[in-house]
Protein backbone atom coordinates (compact mmCIF):
# COMPACT_ATOMS: atom_id res chain seq x y z
CA UNK A 1 0.00 0.00 0.00
CA UNK A 2 0.99 3.65 -0.41
CA UNK A 3 1.46 5.87 2.62
CA UNK A 4 -1.90 7.47 1.82
CA UNK A 5 -3.70 4.10 1.71
CA UNK A 6 -2.06 3.04 4.99
CA UNK A 7 -3.13 6.20 6.82
CA UNK A 8 -6.67 5.94 5.49
CA UNK A 9 -6.92 2.23 6.31
CA UNK A 10 -5.74 2.85 9.87
CA UNK A 11 -8.40 5.54 10.29
CA UNK A 12 -11.12 3.39 8.78
CA UNK A 13 -10.29 0.51 11.11
CA UNK A 14 -9.40 -1.68 8.13
CA UNK A 15 -6.33 -3.73 7.24
CA UNK A 16 -6.29 -2.45 3.70
CA UNK A 17 -8.12 -0.08 1.43
CA UNK A 18 -8.18 0.08 -2.37
CA UNK A 19 -8.32 3.15 -4.60
CA UNK A 20 -11.91 3.91 -5.56
CA UNK A 21 -13.34 2.42 -2.40
CA UNK A 22 -15.63 4.74 -0.40
CA UNK A 23 -14.75 4.66 3.28
CA UNK A 24 -15.68 6.39 6.47
CA UNK A 25 -12.71 7.56 8.54
CA UNK A 26 -12.33 9.24 11.88
CA UNK A 27 -10.54 12.56 11.69
CA UNK A 28 -7.80 13.74 14.02
CA UNK A 29 -8.43 17.42 13.35
CA UNK A 30 -11.29 19.34 11.73
CA UNK A 31 -10.41 22.91 10.77
CA UNK A 32 -12.44 25.96 9.79
CA UNK A 33 -11.74 29.64 9.15
CA UNK A 34 -13.69 32.89 9.21
CA UNK A 35 -15.04 32.32 5.68
CA UNK A 36 -16.02 28.66 5.88
CA UNK A 37 -16.77 28.03 9.56
CA UNK A 38 -19.80 30.36 9.80
CA UNK A 39 -21.60 28.16 7.25
CA UNK A 40 -20.46 25.01 9.07
CA UNK A 41 -21.69 26.40 12.38
CA UNK A 42 -25.04 27.26 10.80
CA UNK A 43 -25.33 23.67 9.53
CA UNK A 44 -24.22 22.34 12.92
CA UNK A 45 -27.10 24.22 14.56
CA UNK A 46 -29.59 23.31 11.86
CA UNK A 47 -28.81 19.64 12.53
CA UNK A 48 -29.74 20.24 16.17
CA UNK A 49 -26.23 19.33 17.39
CA UNK A 50 -25.22 20.59 20.80
CA UNK A 51 -21.58 19.64 21.34
CA UNK A 52 -18.65 19.15 19.01
CA UNK A 53 -17.28 15.61 19.03
CA UNK A 54 -14.07 16.67 20.77
CA UNK A 55 -13.16 20.16 21.97
CA UNK A 56 -9.45 19.42 21.39
CA UNK A 57 -9.89 18.47 17.74
CA UNK A 58 -12.08 21.17 16.28
CA UNK A 59 -9.76 24.04 15.39
CA UNK A 60 -10.99 27.50 14.38
CA UNK A 61 -8.70 30.15 12.91
CA UNK A 62 -10.02 33.55 11.86
CA UNK A 63 -7.30 34.51 9.37
CA UNK A 64 -8.80 35.45 6.00
CA UNK A 65 -10.47 38.78 6.76
CA UNK A 66 -8.85 39.16 10.18
CA UNK A 67 -7.93 41.51 11.79
CA UNK A 68 -11.54 42.35 10.94
CA UNK A 69 -11.60 44.06 7.57
CA UNK A 70 -15.09 45.53 7.74
CA UNK A 71 -18.36 45.13 9.60
CA UNK A 72 -19.47 42.09 7.63
CA UNK A 73 -16.21 40.24 8.29
CA UNK A 74 -16.28 41.31 11.93
CA UNK A 75 -19.65 39.57 12.17
CA UNK A 76 -18.19 36.41 10.65
CA UNK A 77 -15.23 36.37 13.05
CA UNK A 78 -17.69 36.92 15.89
CA UNK A 79 -19.57 33.77 14.90
CA UNK A 80 -16.32 31.80 15.35
CA UNK A 81 -15.46 33.47 18.65
CA UNK A 82 -18.87 32.85 20.19
CA UNK A 83 -18.91 29.26 19.02
CA UNK A 84 -15.41 28.71 20.41
CA UNK A 85 -16.54 30.14 23.77
CA UNK A 86 -19.73 28.14 23.84
CA UNK A 87 -17.98 24.87 22.97
CA UNK A 88 -14.91 25.73 25.05
CA UNK A 89 -12.66 24.88 22.10
CA UNK A 90 -9.05 24.31 23.11
CA UNK A 91 -7.70 25.69 19.84
CA UNK A 92 -9.28 28.95 18.81
CA UNK A 93 -6.78 31.62 17.81
CA UNK A 94 -7.65 35.25 18.40
CA UNK A 95 -5.89 38.04 16.50
CA UNK A 96 -2.62 38.35 18.36
CA UNK A 97 -2.20 34.57 18.52
CA UNK A 98 -3.58 33.91 15.08
CA UNK A 99 -1.61 33.04 11.98
CA UNK A 100 -2.44 31.79 8.51
CA UNK A 101 -4.04 28.47 9.39
CA UNK A 102 -1.82 26.13 7.36
CA UNK A 103 1.36 27.65 8.77
CA UNK A 104 -0.12 27.73 12.26
CA UNK A 105 -1.34 24.16 12.72
CA UNK A 106 1.98 22.38 12.01
CA UNK A 107 3.91 24.99 13.99
CA UNK A 108 1.67 24.56 17.04
CA UNK A 109 1.96 20.77 16.87
CA UNK A 110 -1.77 20.44 16.25
CA UNK A 111 -1.20 18.21 13.23
CA UNK A 112 1.22 15.30 13.52
CA UNK A 113 2.53 12.65 11.11
CA UNK A 114 0.04 9.88 10.43
CA UNK A 115 -3.01 12.09 11.02
CA UNK A 116 -6.14 12.40 8.93
CA UNK A 117 -7.07 16.07 8.82
CA UNK A 118 -9.94 17.76 7.06
CA UNK A 119 -10.25 21.50 6.76
CA UNK A 120 -12.86 23.68 5.16
CA UNK A 121 -10.11 25.28 3.13
CA UNK A 122 -8.58 23.88 -0.01
CA UNK A 123 -4.97 24.33 1.14
CA UNK A 124 -5.50 21.92 4.02
CA UNK A 125 -3.42 19.58 1.84
CA UNK A 126 -0.35 21.43 3.22
CA UNK A 127 0.06 19.00 6.14
CA UNK A 128 1.11 16.26 3.75
CA UNK A 129 4.54 17.80 4.29
CA UNK A 130 4.50 16.19 7.73
CA UNK A 131 3.43 12.79 6.43
CA UNK A 132 -0.25 13.27 7.28
CA UNK A 133 -3.27 12.73 5.01
CA UNK A 134 -4.99 16.07 4.85
CA UNK A 135 -7.46 17.50 2.41
CA UNK A 136 -9.82 20.40 1.85
CA UNK A 137 -13.57 19.94 2.09
CA UNK A 138 -16.62 22.18 2.10
CA UNK A 139 -18.38 23.68 5.09
CA UNK A 140 -21.06 20.98 5.17
CA UNK A 141 -18.40 18.29 5.43
CA UNK A 142 -16.82 20.28 8.25
CA UNK A 143 -20.17 20.53 10.03
CA UNK A 144 -20.63 16.77 9.73
CA UNK A 145 -17.13 16.14 11.11
CA UNK A 146 -17.64 18.59 13.98
CA UNK A 147 -20.64 16.51 15.03
CA UNK A 148 -19.48 12.97 14.32
CA UNK A 149 -15.68 13.17 14.23
CA UNK A 150 -15.87 11.36 10.91
CA UNK A 151 -15.71 12.03 7.20
CA UNK A 152 -16.31 9.97 4.08
CA UNK A 153 -13.71 9.63 1.36
CA UNK A 154 -13.17 7.89 -1.87
CA UNK A 155 -9.69 6.39 -1.50
CA UNK A 156 -7.60 8.26 -4.09
CA UNK A 157 -5.22 6.70 -6.55
CA UNK A 158 -1.68 7.86 -5.88
CA UNK A 159 0.69 9.50 -8.31
CA UNK A 160 4.41 9.38 -7.56
CA UNK A 161 6.77 12.26 -8.37
CA UNK A 162 10.46 11.43 -8.05
CA UNK A 163 12.84 14.37 -7.84
CA UNK A 164 16.49 13.61 -8.59
CA UNK A 165 19.51 15.82 -9.04
CA UNK A 166 20.69 18.92 -7.26
CA UNK A 167 18.53 22.05 -7.57
CA UNK A 168 20.47 25.13 -8.67
CA UNK A 169 20.90 28.30 -6.60
CA UNK A 170 17.63 30.16 -5.83
CA UNK A 171 15.56 27.09 -6.67
CA UNK A 172 13.41 26.01 -3.74
CA UNK A 173 10.32 23.93 -2.97
CA UNK A 174 8.09 26.52 -4.64
CA UNK A 175 9.90 26.05 -7.93
CA UNK A 176 9.68 22.26 -7.75
CA UNK A 177 5.93 22.39 -7.25
CA UNK A 178 5.33 25.16 -9.82
CA UNK A 179 7.40 23.17 -12.31
CA UNK A 180 5.35 20.06 -11.55
CA UNK A 181 2.05 21.89 -12.03
CA UNK A 182 3.40 23.41 -15.24
CA UNK A 183 4.19 19.92 -16.49
CA UNK A 184 0.92 18.16 -15.56
CA UNK A 185 -1.58 21.04 -15.63
CA UNK A 186 -4.19 22.29 -13.17
CA UNK A 187 -6.13 19.03 -13.40
CA UNK A 188 -3.10 16.78 -13.90
CA UNK A 189 -3.62 15.10 -10.54
CA UNK A 190 -7.43 15.38 -10.36
CA UNK A 191 -8.85 13.26 -7.51
CA UNK A 192 -5.38 11.83 -6.82
CA UNK A 193 -2.88 11.83 -3.97
CA UNK A 194 0.45 13.33 -5.05
CA UNK A 195 3.40 11.62 -3.39
CA UNK A 196 6.70 13.50 -3.61
CA UNK A 197 9.86 11.41 -3.21
CA UNK A 198 13.46 11.13 -4.33
CA UNK A 199 16.87 12.31 -3.15
CA UNK A 200 16.06 15.99 -3.73
CA UNK A 201 12.98 15.73 -1.50
CA UNK A 202 15.01 13.94 1.19
CA UNK A 203 17.25 17.00 1.36
CA UNK A 204 14.39 19.52 1.61
CA UNK A 205 13.68 21.23 4.90
CA UNK A 206 10.21 21.14 6.44
CA UNK A 207 9.23 24.63 5.28
CA UNK A 208 9.86 23.68 1.64
CA UNK A 209 8.01 20.38 2.06
CA UNK A 210 4.96 22.21 3.40
CA UNK A 211 5.18 24.63 0.44
CA UNK A 212 5.16 21.74 -2.02
CA UNK A 213 2.23 19.89 -0.49
CA UNK A 214 0.37 23.19 -0.10
CA UNK A 215 0.04 23.50 -3.86
CA UNK A 216 -1.08 19.91 -4.59
CA UNK A 217 -4.59 21.35 -4.94
CA UNK A 218 -3.35 23.60 -7.75
CA UNK A 219 -2.78 20.42 -9.78
CA UNK A 220 -6.28 19.21 -8.84
CA UNK A 221 -4.85 16.80 -6.26
CA UNK A 222 -6.87 15.55 -3.34
CA UNK A 223 -3.75 15.62 -1.21
CA UNK A 224 0.02 15.90 -1.34
CA UNK A 225 2.31 13.85 0.84
CA UNK A 226 5.97 13.33 1.71
CA UNK A 227 6.95 10.28 3.74
CA UNK A 228 8.25 11.27 7.16
CA UNK A 229 11.98 10.95 7.87
CA UNK A 230 14.57 12.48 10.19
CA UNK A 231 13.73 15.97 8.95
CA UNK A 232 10.13 15.33 9.97
CA UNK A 233 11.15 13.94 13.35
CA UNK A 234 13.38 16.93 13.95
CA UNK A 235 10.50 19.28 13.20
CA UNK A 236 7.89 17.43 15.20
CA UNK A 237 9.98 16.80 18.33
CA UNK A 238 9.00 19.20 21.05
CA UNK A 239 5.93 20.43 19.13
CA UNK A 240 3.59 17.50 18.64
CA UNK A 241 0.61 17.59 20.99
CA UNK A 242 -0.19 13.97 20.18
CA UNK A 243 1.88 10.86 19.46
CA UNK A 244 2.93 10.82 15.78
CA UNK A 245 2.70 7.65 13.68
CA UNK A 246 5.27 7.35 10.92
CA UNK A 247 4.00 5.64 7.78
CA UNK A 248 5.87 5.00 4.53
CA UNK A 249 4.86 3.47 1.20
CA UNK A 250 5.61 -0.19 0.54
CA UNK A 251 8.15 -0.94 -2.22
CA UNK A 252 5.40 -2.71 -4.17
CA UNK A 253 2.78 0.01 -3.69
CA UNK A 254 0.73 0.73 -6.82
CA UNK A 255 0.66 4.11 -8.52
CA UNK A 256 -1.58 5.48 -11.24
CA UNK A 257 1.53 7.15 -12.70
CA UNK A 258 5.17 7.73 -11.83
CA UNK A 259 6.94 10.87 -13.08
CA UNK A 260 10.64 11.63 -12.67
CA UNK A 261 12.14 15.09 -12.75
CA UNK A 262 15.79 16.18 -12.77
CA UNK A 263 16.08 19.16 -10.43
CA UNK A 264 19.30 20.29 -12.10
CA UNK A 265 17.19 21.32 -15.06
CA UNK A 266 14.66 23.30 -13.03
CA UNK A 267 15.20 27.06 -12.97
CA UNK A 268 13.24 29.44 -10.71
CA UNK A 269 9.69 29.37 -12.03
CA UNK A 270 7.13 32.11 -12.61
CA UNK A 271 3.46 31.27 -13.14
CA UNK A 272 1.89 33.83 -15.46
CA UNK A 273 -1.76 34.88 -15.26
CA UNK A 274 -4.27 33.33 -14.95
CA UNK A 275 -3.39 29.75 -14.06
CA UNK A 276 -0.78 28.28 -11.71
CA UNK A 277 0.17 25.90 -14.54
CA UNK A 278 1.11 28.76 -16.84
CA UNK A 279 4.76 28.56 -15.79
CA UNK A 280 7.95 29.78 -17.41
CA UNK A 281 11.56 29.60 -16.26
CA UNK A 282 12.74 32.97 -14.98
CA UNK A 283 15.04 33.32 -18.01
CA UNK A 284 12.07 33.37 -20.38
CA UNK A 285 9.94 35.92 -18.56
CA UNK A 286 10.90 38.97 -20.59
CA UNK A 287 10.09 42.51 -19.44
CA UNK A 288 7.14 42.46 -17.03
CA UNK A 289 6.83 45.71 -15.09
CA UNK A 290 5.11 45.36 -11.71
CA UNK A 291 3.27 47.47 -9.14
CA UNK A 292 3.24 45.25 -6.07
CA UNK A 293 5.05 42.37 -4.42
CA UNK A 294 3.51 40.15 -1.75
CA UNK A 295 5.75 37.90 0.33
CA UNK A 296 3.66 35.74 2.65
CA UNK A 297 0.70 33.29 2.71
CA UNK A 298 0.32 29.63 3.66
CA UNK A 299 2.57 28.81 0.71
CA UNK A 300 5.57 31.01 1.46
CA UNK A 301 5.15 32.98 4.67
CA UNK A 302 7.41 30.83 6.84
CA UNK A 303 10.73 31.81 8.37
CA UNK A 304 12.81 30.15 5.63
CA UNK A 305 10.88 32.18 3.06
CA UNK A 306 11.44 35.44 4.91
CA UNK A 307 15.15 34.69 5.24
CA UNK A 308 15.44 34.10 1.50
CA UNK A 309 13.61 37.33 0.73
CA UNK A 310 15.77 39.24 3.22
CA UNK A 311 18.95 37.90 1.64
CA UNK A 312 17.93 39.50 -1.64
CA UNK A 313 16.58 42.72 -0.14
CA UNK A 314 19.57 43.32 2.16
CA UNK A 315 21.31 46.53 1.18
CA UNK A 316 18.80 47.20 -1.60
CA UNK A 317 15.75 49.43 -2.00
CA UNK A 318 12.33 48.55 -3.30
CA UNK A 319 11.91 50.29 -6.68
CA UNK A 320 10.13 53.60 -6.78
CA UNK A 321 6.31 53.35 -7.07
CA UNK A 322 6.39 49.65 -6.15
CA UNK A 323 4.73 48.40 -2.94
CA UNK A 324 6.41 45.44 -1.28
CA UNK A 325 4.34 43.77 1.45
CA UNK A 326 5.91 41.25 3.80
CA UNK A 327 3.43 39.20 5.83
CA UNK A 328 4.90 36.68 8.27
CA UNK A 329 2.42 33.80 8.41
CA UNK A 330 2.24 33.41 12.19
CA UNK A 331 3.08 35.35 15.36
CA UNK A 332 5.95 32.97 16.07
CA UNK A 333 7.42 33.54 12.61
CA UNK A 334 6.91 37.27 13.12
CA UNK A 335 8.81 37.15 16.42
CA UNK A 336 11.58 34.99 14.95
CA UNK A 337 12.02 37.35 11.99
CA UNK A 338 12.19 40.28 14.38
CA UNK A 339 14.82 38.51 16.49
CA UNK A 340 16.95 37.69 13.50
CA UNK A 341 16.95 41.30 12.37
CA UNK A 342 14.98 40.57 9.21
CA UNK A 343 12.53 43.40 9.91
CA UNK A 344 15.46 45.79 9.92
CA UNK A 345 16.32 44.57 6.41
CA UNK A 346 12.73 44.83 5.21
CA UNK A 347 12.21 48.29 6.67
CA UNK A 348 15.51 49.59 5.32
CA UNK A 349 14.50 48.33 1.90
CA UNK A 350 11.16 50.16 2.09
CA UNK A 351 8.83 47.19 2.62
CA UNK A 352 5.61 47.28 4.60
CA UNK A 353 5.56 44.54 7.24
CA UNK A 354 2.15 43.31 8.35
CA UNK A 355 0.68 41.32 11.19
CA UNK A 356 -0.22 37.75 10.08
CA UNK A 357 -3.27 37.53 7.80
CA UNK A 358 -4.31 35.97 4.50
CA UNK A 359 -5.07 39.52 3.40
CA UNK A 360 -4.11 40.14 -0.22
CA UNK A 361 -3.61 36.46 -1.10
CA UNK A 362 -7.32 36.08 -1.78
CA UNK A 363 -7.96 39.71 -2.64
CA UNK A 364 -9.38 40.19 0.84
CA UNK A 365 -7.68 43.28 2.21
CA UNK A 366 -4.24 44.75 2.96
CA UNK A 367 -2.96 45.15 -0.59
CA UNK A 368 -5.68 44.95 -3.22
CA UNK A 369 -4.77 45.61 -6.85
CA UNK A 370 -6.35 48.32 -9.00
CA UNK A 371 -7.40 47.84 -12.62
CA UNK A 372 -4.42 46.93 -14.79
CA UNK A 373 -1.98 46.53 -11.90
CA UNK A 374 0.46 43.63 -11.70
CA UNK A 375 1.80 41.82 -8.67
CA UNK A 376 4.45 39.21 -8.08
CA UNK A 377 3.30 37.08 -5.17
CA UNK A 378 4.65 34.10 -3.27
CA UNK A 379 1.06 32.91 -2.91
CA UNK A 380 -0.55 29.99 -4.73
CA UNK A 381 -3.27 31.26 -7.08
CA UNK A 382 -3.26 33.74 -9.93
CA UNK A 383 -6.84 33.38 -11.14
CA UNK A 384 -8.69 36.33 -12.65
CA UNK A 385 -9.44 38.85 -9.90
CA UNK A 386 -7.66 36.83 -7.23
CA UNK A 387 -5.87 39.85 -5.71
CA UNK A 388 -8.32 42.57 -6.64
CA UNK A 389 -9.67 44.05 -9.84
CA UNK A 390 -10.66 41.47 -12.47
CA UNK A 391 -8.27 43.21 -14.86
CA UNK A 392 -5.29 43.01 -12.50
CA UNK A 393 -2.63 40.31 -12.81
CA UNK A 394 -0.82 38.02 -10.38
CA UNK A 395 2.47 36.27 -11.13
CA UNK A 396 3.46 33.47 -8.77
CA UNK A 397 7.08 32.96 -7.74
CA UNK A 398 9.37 31.99 -4.88
CA UNK A 399 10.33 34.54 -2.18
CA UNK A 400 13.77 35.32 -3.64
CA UNK A 401 12.34 36.05 -7.08
CA UNK A 402 9.59 38.16 -5.50
CA UNK A 403 12.19 40.16 -3.55
CA UNK A 404 14.40 40.67 -6.61
CA UNK A 405 11.33 41.81 -8.55
CA UNK A 406 10.52 44.35 -5.83
CA UNK A 407 14.02 45.81 -6.13
CA UNK A 408 14.04 46.07 -9.91
CA UNK A 409 10.36 46.95 -10.41
CA UNK A 410 9.95 44.14 -12.94
CA UNK A 411 9.97 40.37 -12.69
CA UNK A 412 13.61 39.59 -12.03
CA UNK A 413 15.97 36.82 -11.05
CA UNK A 414 17.74 37.06 -7.68
CA UNK A 415 20.95 36.62 -9.68
CA UNK A 416 20.46 40.13 -11.05
CA UNK A 417 20.38 41.60 -7.56
CA UNK A 418 22.70 39.46 -5.45
CA UNK A 419 26.18 38.75 -6.72
CA UNK B 1 -36.74 14.56 -12.65
CA UNK B 2 -36.17 16.47 -15.88
CA UNK B 3 -34.30 19.75 -16.02
CA UNK B 4 -34.84 21.95 -19.03
CA UNK B 5 -33.22 25.28 -19.76
CA UNK B 6 -31.07 27.51 -21.92
CA UNK B 7 -27.35 26.83 -21.90
CA UNK B 8 -24.65 29.26 -20.81
CA UNK B 9 -21.33 28.00 -22.10
CA UNK B 10 -18.00 28.59 -20.33
CA UNK B 11 -14.43 27.43 -20.99
CA UNK B 12 -12.09 25.09 -19.11
CA UNK B 13 -10.81 25.49 -15.54
CA UNK B 14 -13.54 27.89 -14.38
CA UNK B 15 -12.27 28.56 -10.86
CA UNK B 16 -14.09 29.37 -7.67
CA UNK B 17 -12.80 32.95 -7.78
CA UNK B 18 -14.60 33.37 -11.10
CA UNK B 19 -17.75 31.71 -9.75
CA UNK B 20 -17.85 33.88 -6.64
CA UNK B 21 -14.97 36.33 -6.15
CA UNK B 22 -13.42 36.34 -2.68
CA UNK B 23 -14.21 40.05 -2.33
CA UNK B 24 -17.83 39.00 -1.68
CA UNK B 25 -17.01 36.30 0.86
CA UNK B 26 -17.57 38.51 3.86
CA UNK B 27 -21.10 37.12 3.80
CA UNK B 28 -22.57 33.66 3.41
CA UNK B 29 -26.10 34.86 2.61
CA UNK B 30 -27.22 32.88 -0.48
CA UNK B 31 -29.23 35.80 -1.95
CA UNK B 32 -26.21 38.13 -1.67
CA UNK B 33 -23.85 35.55 -3.17
CA UNK B 34 -26.26 34.88 -6.04
CA UNK B 35 -25.98 38.52 -7.14
CA UNK B 36 -22.33 37.95 -8.03
CA UNK B 37 -22.57 34.45 -9.48
CA UNK B 38 -19.98 33.90 -12.28
CA UNK B 39 -19.18 37.62 -12.16
CA UNK B 40 -15.50 37.37 -13.07
CA UNK B 41 -16.17 34.85 -15.84
CA UNK B 42 -19.04 36.79 -17.44
CA UNK B 43 -20.26 39.98 -15.70
CA UNK B 44 -23.53 39.90 -17.66
CA UNK B 45 -24.45 36.36 -16.67
CA UNK B 46 -26.40 37.22 -13.54
CA UNK B 47 -28.50 39.94 -15.15
CA UNK B 48 -29.28 37.96 -18.30
CA UNK B 49 -29.75 34.39 -17.08
CA UNK B 50 -33.18 33.11 -16.13
CA UNK B 51 -33.94 30.65 -13.33
CA UNK B 52 -33.80 27.13 -14.74
CA UNK B 53 -30.92 27.90 -17.10
CA UNK B 54 -28.05 25.46 -17.34
CA UNK B 55 -24.29 26.01 -17.06
CA UNK B 56 -22.14 24.02 -19.48
CA UNK B 57 -18.39 24.22 -19.03
CA UNK B 58 -15.23 22.53 -20.23
CA UNK B 59 -13.03 20.35 -17.98
CA UNK B 60 -12.12 20.97 -14.33
CA UNK B 61 -15.09 23.18 -13.43
CA UNK B 62 -14.90 24.64 -9.92
CA UNK B 63 -11.15 24.38 -9.38
CA UNK B 64 -9.54 26.43 -6.67
CA UNK B 65 -10.89 27.00 -3.22
CA UNK B 66 -13.12 24.83 -1.06
CA UNK B 67 -15.68 27.60 -0.64
CA UNK B 68 -19.18 26.20 -0.55
CA UNK B 69 -20.18 29.72 -1.50
CA UNK B 70 -19.52 28.66 -5.11
CA UNK B 71 -22.24 25.98 -5.41
CA UNK B 72 -24.43 28.09 -3.09
CA UNK B 73 -24.15 31.09 -5.45
CA UNK B 74 -24.94 28.94 -8.49
CA UNK B 75 -27.88 27.26 -6.81
CA UNK B 76 -29.26 30.49 -5.34
CA UNK B 77 -29.01 32.20 -8.72
CA UNK B 78 -31.47 29.60 -9.95
CA UNK B 79 -29.17 27.55 -12.19
CA UNK B 80 -30.78 24.14 -12.69
CA UNK B 81 -27.58 22.14 -13.08
CA UNK B 82 -23.98 22.22 -14.26
CA UNK B 83 -22.65 19.96 -17.01
CA UNK B 84 -18.90 19.51 -17.62
CA UNK B 85 -16.47 16.78 -18.70
CA UNK B 86 -14.90 16.92 -15.21
CA UNK B 87 -15.24 18.80 -11.96
CA UNK B 88 -12.60 19.80 -9.43
CA UNK B 89 -12.76 17.40 -6.52
CA UNK B 90 -13.94 19.68 -3.71
CA UNK B 91 -16.54 21.37 -5.90
CA UNK B 92 -17.92 17.96 -6.90
CA UNK B 93 -18.19 16.93 -3.27
CA UNK B 94 -19.74 20.22 -2.17
CA UNK B 95 -22.32 20.14 -4.95
CA UNK B 96 -23.57 16.75 -3.76
CA UNK B 97 -23.50 17.81 -0.13
CA UNK B 98 -25.68 20.82 -0.97
CA UNK B 99 -27.97 19.27 -3.54
CA UNK B 100 -26.82 21.13 -6.67
CA UNK B 101 -27.19 18.64 -9.54
CA UNK B 102 -24.02 18.25 -11.62
CA UNK B 103 -23.37 15.96 -14.54
CA UNK B 104 -20.08 14.68 -15.91
CA UNK B 105 -20.23 14.16 -19.67
CA UNK B 106 -17.22 13.99 -21.95
CA UNK B 107 -19.02 14.74 -25.22
CA UNK B 108 -21.81 17.17 -24.30
CA UNK B 109 -19.42 20.12 -24.38
CA UNK B 110 -18.62 19.79 -28.07
CA UNK B 111 -22.21 19.16 -29.05
CA UNK B 112 -23.97 22.02 -27.27
CA UNK B 113 -23.61 25.73 -28.01
CA UNK B 114 -24.34 28.89 -26.05
CA UNK B 115 -28.09 29.55 -26.09
CA UNK B 116 -29.11 25.99 -27.00
CA UNK B 117 -32.16 24.54 -25.31
CA UNK B 118 -31.21 21.43 -23.34
CA UNK B 119 -33.09 18.83 -21.33
CA UNK B 120 -31.38 16.64 -18.72
CA UNK B 121 -32.99 13.55 -17.28
CA UNK B 122 -31.47 13.43 -13.80
CA UNK B 123 -32.52 9.83 -13.33
CA UNK B 124 -30.99 8.32 -16.46
CA UNK B 125 -28.25 10.91 -17.07
CA UNK B 126 -29.43 11.45 -20.65
CA UNK B 127 -28.73 14.97 -21.91
CA UNK B 128 -30.79 16.09 -24.94
CA UNK B 129 -29.91 19.09 -27.05
CA UNK B 130 -33.37 20.16 -28.22
CA UNK B 131 -32.02 22.88 -30.49
CA UNK B 132 -29.80 20.53 -32.48
CA UNK B 133 -31.51 17.21 -31.88
CA UNK B 134 -28.48 15.50 -30.38
CA UNK B 135 -28.18 13.25 -27.34
CA UNK B 136 -25.40 12.69 -24.82
CA UNK B 137 -24.93 10.54 -21.79
CA UNK B 138 -23.63 11.64 -18.38
CA UNK B 139 -21.49 9.43 -16.12
CA UNK B 140 -23.58 7.38 -13.73
CA UNK B 141 -23.62 8.81 -10.19
CA UNK B 142 -21.78 6.49 -7.73
CA UNK B 143 -24.19 4.59 -5.42
CA UNK B 144 -22.91 6.35 -2.31
CA UNK B 145 -23.62 9.77 -3.82
CA UNK B 146 -27.07 8.58 -4.89
CA UNK B 147 -27.65 7.66 -1.27
CA UNK B 148 -26.58 11.17 -0.20
CA UNK B 149 -29.02 12.71 -2.66
CA UNK B 150 -31.81 10.33 -1.66
CA UNK B 151 -31.29 11.26 1.99
CA UNK B 152 -31.41 14.96 1.09
CA UNK B 153 -27.73 15.90 1.40
CA UNK B 154 -24.95 15.10 3.81
CA UNK B 155 -26.46 16.58 6.97
CA UNK B 156 -29.74 14.78 6.47
CA UNK B 157 -27.81 11.60 5.69
CA UNK B 158 -26.01 11.85 9.02
CA UNK B 159 -29.22 12.60 10.91
CA UNK B 160 -30.78 9.55 9.31
CA UNK B 161 -27.89 7.31 10.32
CA UNK B 162 -28.45 8.66 13.83
CA UNK B 163 -24.77 8.63 14.74
S1 LIG C 1 -2.91 32.43 2.64
FE1 LIG C 1 -4.17 32.44 0.80
S2 LIG C 1 -4.27 30.36 0.09
FE2 LIG C 1 -3.51 30.31 2.18
S3 LIG C 1 -5.31 29.98 3.46
FE3 LIG C 1 -5.02 32.18 3.29
S4 LIG C 1 -6.24 32.83 1.52
FE4 LIG C 1 -6.02 30.61 1.42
Amino acid sequence: MTITEKILAAHAGADRVEPGQIINVWVDVALGNDITAPIAIREFRKAGAERVFDRERVVLVPDHFAPNKDIASAEQCKVLREFAKEQDLAHYFETGEMGVEHALLPEQGLVVPGDVVIGADSHTCTYGGLGAFSTGVGSTDLAAAMITGEAWFKVPESMKFVFRGEPGPWVDGKDLILYTIGRIGVDGALYRAMEFTGPAIDRLGMDDRLTMCNMAIEAGGKSGIIAPDDVTRGYVDGRALREPVYYTSDPDARYAAVLEFDCAEIRPQVAFPHLPSNTRPIDEVGEVVIDQVVIGSCTNGRITDLRRAARVLEGNRVARYVRCLVIPATQEIYRQALREGLFEVFLDAGCAVSTPTCGPCLGGHMGILARGERAVATTNRNFVGRMGHPESEVYLANPAVAAASAVLGRIASPEEVVS
Amino acid sequence: MKLRGTVWKFGADVDTDAIIPARYLNTSDPAELAKHCMEDADPEFVTRMRPGDIILADKNFGCGSSREHAPIAIKAAGVACVIAPSFARIFYRNAFNMGLPIFESSDAYAGIEQGDEVEVDAGTGVIRNLTRAAEFRAEPIPPFMQQLIADGGLMAHIAKRGS
